[in-house]
């Protein structure tokens, strides 16, 4: 499967990463050579296997349902590019 | 053109723990404005989540209570996206695994018939933030106070036929969330919200048509108002020719009306995958029997065997059983109370006086012990039905037990016959036009004694009695 530019532009974009025309052509080759891994993968085997969720063979450890965190907002609001009375500020998401 | 109508409803229940899903940070509502916000929440480098066990617990209760599936391995996995109220750039929710599937609820219609309609799945996720966007000087604040609370997500399958039936659906999903203690089912808070999926079709037609998403709707009542609006809107199109655009839409309260949410929808690319910070969750079956033996007494359950047991009719039974408290409630009053009579309290004048005064019956101003004492009074015959409501409300405004206001009002019934038959006599002697009117055969002038007779007593009279006793009299 070859990837496109359009692909790039695509993938580039849902990540919010910037891509400049000229690095579209080896990002798009080295993507092809990945999915070429997985062209090879793809021939193993795996009829009557369960799909891996996680490489360790092992389920969840679960936790006891306690208030453990304190608040600690002063703190890490030091951070923060910009804060009013106690919220994070971010550049306006509506129109 | 007959048009047949389709839709599934998503409905998110916040499960009812004090900390996160995947942190120890408080759920608790209302805080100031990210102070409930931990590393983990804020989705800083580096930390890790870690699964809160009664959020596990809590979604095998729903799975069995609905007759579902409750997956022995289930997986969580990262759905992507960019907003700024969710800092990590993903929300970990459950996609091919999801923790309960195929389970199903009985919903009984107007006319008495059942019908079933499927539970798909219901998954375990993490809540989004809070986005805040008036006088911040054309910014946006975030609170991610929310972020990180625990949700199950019910998906329904497109089985249900109307607005009215998905409000039925929906109001009965709550009732379960709430007897199972998993979610305080409070819409105000936004505790649990539903999306609903809806679509039209030309009867007989066997596929679907374009479906749309009503987004976010908070009340029971606005759930059939946009549905219905949406319903009406698609069939317009259809019918000028036109065509359904599948797009997210929202339902706006004020205008009564649902409006498309984008300009340009962005086909969704969520790109899922296993969060491979998280471990597969698995449930075993000793872990299952121990959630199973721990379930409490579900409302269909509940509501079969109150009738069973005291003898009561369906509609009462299912006024008591609307919440779990109500049901204790009564079952504490009907404990040294006549049960009949309990149902008819719990159900009238308590009901009343609760939504009156808006109090919830876990607040009731009057407890069972002293509603069951009032009632009580009116077995024993210490008074009247009628100066029962009178001491409700007594007791309701604050003034005391029932036996007290009874006593400090000399309330308590006149049933001694020679105080009663004195005061039938006087009232005989001095009603005689009533009298023939009577003895003329006009049965109904028995009322206007007996309400005479009670005047006279300050209601205090046996009614019983009065009513024999008069009739006695006027016919000799």
């Amino acid at each position: 499967m070859a990837i496109t530019r359009k692909d790039i532009e695509h993938i580039a974009h849902l990540a919010r990463l910037e891509v400049s025309d000229a690095e579209v052509p080896a990002y798009a080759d080295k993507l092809d050579k990945i999915i070429g891994f997985i062209d090879t993968l793809e021939q193993a085997e795996t009829a009557g296997l369960q799909p891996m969720a996680h490489p360790l063979q092992m389920s969840q450890r679960l936790r006891e349902d306690a208030v453990t965190a304190t608040d600690q907002r002063d703190h890490y609001q030091q951070n923060a590019a910009e804060t009013t009375d106690g919220l994070y500020i971010v550049p306006r998401v509506v129109e | 053109m007959q048009w047949e109508v389709v839709i599934g409803l998503e409905i998110h229940a916040q499960l009812a723990t004090q900390s996160k899903i995947f942190s120890g940070a408080s759920t608790a509502y209302g805080a100031a404005p990210n102070t409930q916000a931990d590393l983990v929440t804020l989705g800083y480098p580096g930390v890790l989540p870690v699964l809160n066990q009664d959020v596990v617990v809590m979604a095998a209760k729903f799975g069995l209570a609905v007759d579902a599936t409750v997956a022995p391995r289930s997986v969580f996995a990262r759905k992507n996206y960019f907003y700024p109220d969710l800092p990590k750039g993903y929300q970990i929710s459950q996609y091919e695994l999801p923790i309960v599937e195929h389970g199903h609820i009985d919903l009984t219609l107007d006319d008495g018939s059942v019908k079933r309609v499927g539970i798909t799945r219901a998954h375990l996720e993490e809540d989004a933030g809070k986005s805040l966007h008036e006088n911040l000087d054309g910014k946006t604040g975030i609170d991610l106070n929310r972020a990180g609370t625990p949700l199950l997500e019910i998906v329904s399958e497109p089985d249900i036929r109307s607005a009215k039936e998905a409000v039925n659906y929906m109001r009965r999903i709550h009732q379960i969330v709430r007897y199972l203690g998993i979610s305080d089912g409070n819409m105000q808070e936004g505790s649990f919200r539903c999306d609903a999926n809806v679509s039209v079709r030309p009867r007989g037609q066997e596929e679907f048509g374009t479906r749309t998403e009503i987004k976010n709707l908070n009340s029971f009542r606005f759930v059939e108002k946009a549905i219905n609006f949406e319903i009406e809107r698609q069939i317009e199109v259809l019918e000028d020719g036109g065509k359904i655009v599948q797009e997210t839409r929202l339902y706006d309260s004020d205008r009564d009306e649902t409006r498309s949410m984008r300009g340009k929808e962005e086909a969704n690319d969520y790109r899922y995958f296993p969060d491979p910070d998280l471990l597969p969750v698995e449930i075993s079956p000793e872990f299952l029997a121990a959630v199973k033996s721990a379930m409490p007494e579900l409302p269909q359950a509940k509501a079969d065997r109150l009738i069973e047991q005291y003898g009561l009719k369906a509609a009462e039974v299912e006024v008591l059983t609307a919440s779990r408290a109500m049901a204790d409630y009564f079952e504490a009053v009907a404990a040294s109370a006549d049960a009949q009579l309990a149902a008819n309290w719990v159900c009238g004048e308590l009901s009343g006086a609760l939504n009156k005064d808006n109090v919830d019956i876990t607040d009731s101003r009057v407890d069972a012990a002293a509603l069951a004492q009032l009632i009580q009074r009116i077995s024993d015959n210490t008074i009247s039905g009628k100066i029962a409501k009178e001491v409700f409300a007594a007791m309701w405004a604050g003034e005391g037990g029932a036996d007290e206001i009874i006593a400090a009002k000399g309330l308590k019934q006149i049933t001694d016959s020679g105080a009663i038959e004195a005061v039938v006599d006087q009232v005989i002697a001095d009603n005689p036009d009533q009298v023939q009117q009577f003895r003329d055969g006009k049965d109904k002038v028995l009322g206007f004694f007996v309400g005479k007779v009670m005047q006279a007593t300050q209601g205090k009279a046996n009614p019983g009695q009065v009513n024999q006793m008069l009739r006695d009299k006027l016919k000799s």
